[in-house]
């Protein structure tokens, strides 16, 4: 599955061991990719360990905003030699390996550029990462000032001789890499540049963290773990800025726990981790929705089942999330698909807490955490963050029946009244009860919040023809992967279902289903877990089901290859 | 202030211990002329963990086990609450052994009761971490043998910052620790013997009268050699203020929301500008 590199980009991947300086390499070339006005979209995939073994980052130059990552690689830079055994299944006749022969080997197809050498020149091997760095720039023909001006400001605090030498081996390197473009040996397409004042570059972790601050988060509690941790790093790193309480917990049975004990008393809280964490934090949930005391839980997913592959991905927990917790309580579930998306649910998740008084589940996964690009600057509007808090008069019942099941919301000590909550089945005042009539006007009360989250909830939206013959429905963080598969396959009636709104599913959904001739999931797990949760739900099954479960994120020629096996000939 | 409920079906079993826990709670919150309207009782599961049902306030019932981690959060975002823990021996020290170690370290300016029986009540009669060898139960039908937890020993090892231990036989004693505890600033444990009427037979009121002393006006709990000494002993066991700790910021104190800025974390805004400028700061 080569697929033929498209004009309109490049795919260029660092890769080296652990600890080798990596991440600091992909750090400097986006921002300078940036700065220079390419559109870039940047993945990385890891190994669970400090130093040692091989890591990956994916850039991806592009002319036009991209959201997904490519298969193919055009130019690859080894760090090692193990590299290239481990990326073996993403070479193609055309990728062009640009290497040190010293650190990589004889590899029979290495452009050999003597990086160790000329570092030690410059005084030491150290700068060699720099220089590959420079060599990259070069190739794409950046201009050496605006790498030169960024670097300058970057290593700036380190001291004159590093800024000198770092500089000398950005220009090296770019020398190197411009020759080889000029002499015609080493030619990509042209990547048009834009306009990108109004641009931002973020993580999905940020966008989340940023997110959660715009909904008004005061305070993160939780435990580490990977990638749930990238959320409280962030809000930790700022919490003097925005005044959040940061607090790690002994568990995620604490943690979540906590988040509670901050709403009752009227925070707004998040926890965020990832599946093992998640399942300790189930009591906890069940808890939330008894109490009725709003919380936000991010949840990043990573392959399971127990430690699984900690550093990779995988959509394997929906069902986990879906059916967390004893009892019977509303819950709602969002899957960011982007980083807008990410921002812009996360934000939304406190008001819908706060609104319906229940457990809010952001989904996401290690690709969307650890994937970031260039994208229009999130937009604030302070009027969209709302409280739902009342002051208590005298008479206050936390758990007052009314129509809709969502009883007014006070805190301690803001008014005349009491504040009671209560873990066991209890009455308006939130004392103990077992009244066994009050017992199911208390369920009716709590479940009928789903109803009105129902109505409350955004459309699927379909994307494509109105006249469609198949529909393509995935969630997440997959969907803009799926969409650049669609155009990239050019069918004119195939319709896509981009869901971020896992939970409760949009109501149009069933309506578009039924009018296919042929239904296609697409998940990043073994078990299709959220085909399932539709076909429960709207009684419309899927024909065929594209999964992927090896620890990746699906890349864009991969959709292509097996949507057009699934896709009837038009 | 009158913090009672007035008439209310209370599911406590005649004679149980919790009674004298609840009037010796009730009184000294009067005494402190505490508003209802500003106290928060916060519990796990368990019959000791119901009394926050038979106080007029404010109250967090949540799971067995895991009163503390909302009790310390409760206070972090309005240290304005007077909090107050109030559960069973099963559910600080068992279920709940874990947070009990850390909420410790935190030192969260609230006050944990323990209602210390010994046995796990409402689900009729196992063995506690705090049983005694050779308790014999349902479920240990040859008797406990697990050396029992000492709550005490392990909150002077971590240096908490108050510690505490009375019984329910000497209700005036136990009103004046009570008091003492909720004046005390930072983590304060007050583990509490109190006899369950039903399911321990062993450690009933005329045991715990037998089996006590009341540490005299000369001992001084700012000794932690001496409160080792005193905290390990058991025969017969120490009544009374063990262990103050060197004045050390709570929790709430320590967190960096509360250094420049006293309002209370519930009463603050969205810092808007700041994040535009956040986000203005990752454009290219
Ligand atoms: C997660 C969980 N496990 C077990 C229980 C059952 N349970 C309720 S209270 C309790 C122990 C009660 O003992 P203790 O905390 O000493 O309180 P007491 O009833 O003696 O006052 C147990 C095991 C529960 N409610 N939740």
């Amino acid at each position: 599955m080569t697929g033929s590199p498209a004009a309109h980009d490049i795919s260029i991947v660092l890769a080296g061991e652990a600890g080798q300086g990596i991440q600091t390499i992909e750090q400097l070339l986006t921002a300078i990719l940036q700065l220079a006005g390419f559109h870039i979209h940047a993945t990385k995939e890891y190994m669970s360990r400090v130093r040692g073994g091989t890591n990956s980052t994916s850039i991806r130059v592009a002319s036009r905003p991209v959201q997904a990552p490519l298969q193919r690689i055009d130019l690859l830079i080894p760090l090692d030699e193990k590299v290239i055994p481990h990326l073996r299944y993403r070479l193609t006749e055309e990728t062009i390996i640009v290497g040190d022969r010293e650190v990589v080997g004889d590899l029979s197809r290495l452009r050999h550029v003597p990086l160790r050498q000329l570092a030690r020149e410059i005084g030491n091997e150290m700068y060699a990462n720099t220089m590959a760095l420079g060599l990259i720039l070069g190739l794409l023909a950046v201009e050496a000032q605006v790498m030169e001006q960024y670097l300058a400001s970057r290593f700036a605090g380190k001291g004159e001789e590093v800024v000198a030498n770092n500089l000398q081996a950005a220009r090296l390197g770019h020398d190197r890499g411009y020759a080889l473009r000029e002499s015609g040996e080493i030619r990509f397409p042209e990547i048009m540049r834009h306009d990108n004042a109004k641009e931002i570059m973020v993580n999905g972790s940020e966008a989340i963290a940023m997110g959660a601050i715009a909904g008004g988060c005061q305070c993160i509690t939780s435990y580490p773990m990977t990638p749930g941790t990238g959320v409280i790093t962030f809000m930790a790193q700022h919490q003097h800025d925005f005044g959040l309480l940061v607090e790690q917990a002994e568990d995620e049975i604490a943690a979540i726990n906590m988040a509670l004990g901050a709403w009752y008393a009227g925070a707004r809280a998040m926890v965020t981790t990832s599946g093992g964490g998640f399942a300790l934090m189930t009591e906890g949930i069940s808890l939330a929705g008894m109490l009725e005391t709003p919380v936000v839980i991010h949840l990043g997913q990573r392959p399971g089942p127990a430690t699984g592959l900690p550093t990779r991905t995988e959509q394997g927990d929906l069902e986990l999330a879906l059916y967390a917790g004893h009892g019977e309580f509303p819950r709602i579930i969002l899957a960011p698909e982007s980083l807008p998306g990410a921002f812009a649910l996360s934000r939304q998740a406190f008001d819908l807490a706060d609104r319906y008084q229940v457990p809010v589940i952001i989904l996401t996964d290690q690709y969307l955490v650890d994937t970031y690009y260039n994208t229009a600057a999130f937009v604030l509007d302070p009027r969209q963050t709302s409280r739902f808090i009342v002051e208590s008069a005298e008479d206050y019942q936390r758990y007052r029946l009314t129509p809709d099941g969502i009883s007014p919301r006070a805190i301690p000590g803001r008014g005349l009244g009491l504040v009671g909550v209560d873990s066991d089945e209890h009455d308006e005042a939130g004392h103990i009860t077992e009244d066994l009539e009050l017992r199911v006007k208390m369920v009716d009360k709590r479940l009928h919040k789903l109803e009105k989250i129902k109505e409350a909830l955004l459309p699927a939206g379909l994307a494509g023809p109105g006249d469609y013959r198949a529909i393509v429905v995935s969630w997440g963080s997959v969907n803009p992967i799926v969409r650049e598969a669609l155009a990239q396959l050019g069918v004119n009636d195939v319709a896509q279902i981009a869901i971020q709104q896992v939970y409760p599913l949009p109501a149009d959904l069933g309506h578009y289903l039924a009018a296919a001739d042929k239904t296609i999931i697409v998940e990043n797990n073994a078990t299709a877990q959220l085909g399932h949760l539709i076909q429960r739900e709207t009684g419309h099954g899927f024909h065929q089901a594209i999964l992927k479960y090896n620890g990746l994120p699906f890349t864009v020629e991969e959709l292509v290859d097996d949507l057009q096996k699934c896709l009837p000939a038009s | 202030m009158d913090f009672d409920m007035g008439k209310i079906d209370i599911a406590w079993c005649p004679g149980c211990g919790n009674f004298g826990i609840l009037t010796a709670l009730k009184r000294t919150l009067a005494e402190l002329q505490i508003r209802p309207r500003d106290l928060v009782l916060v519990s796990g599961i368990g019959q000791a963990a119901k009394t926050p049902h038979y106080v007029k306030a404010n109250f967090f019932n949540g799971l067995h086990g895991r009163a503390l981690p909302p009790a310390t959060l409760i206070k972090a975002v309005n240290p304005e609450l007077t909090v107050i823990v109030t559960s069973g021996d099963g559910d600080m020290y068992g279920e709940g052994g874990n947070h009990f170690i850390h909420a410790i370290r935190r030192n969260p300016d609230i006050t944990v009761i323990v209602h210390n029986n010994m046995v796990y009540g409402l689900t009729k009669g196992q063995a506690s971490p705090t049983s005694q060898p050779g308790f014999v139960t349902p479920l240990q039908v040859d008797g406990v043998f697990e050396e029992p937890f000492n709550p005490l020993a392990v909150a002077v090892a971590l240096n908490a910052s108050f510690v505490a231990r009375t019984s329910i036989h000497d209700l005036e004693l136990t009103r004046r620790i009570f008091a003492r505890a909720i004046r005390h600033k930072g983590f304060a444990l007050v583990d509490t013997f109190t006899p369950c009427v039903s399911f321990n037979k062993v450690n009933t009121r005329h045991w715990y009268q037998e089996h006590t002393y009341v540490l005299d006006d000369n001992y001084d709990p700012r000794d932690r050699t001496a409160a080792w000494q005193k905290a390990v002993e058991t025969g017969p066991w120490p009544l009374g203020v063990i262990y103050t700790s060197p004045p050390k910021p709570s929790f709430e104190e320590n967190l960096p929301v509360y250094k420049t800025n006293r309002q209370p974390l519930i009463d603050r805004k969205v810092q808007w500008e700041k994040l535009a400028a956040l986000i203005d700061s990752r454009k290219g």
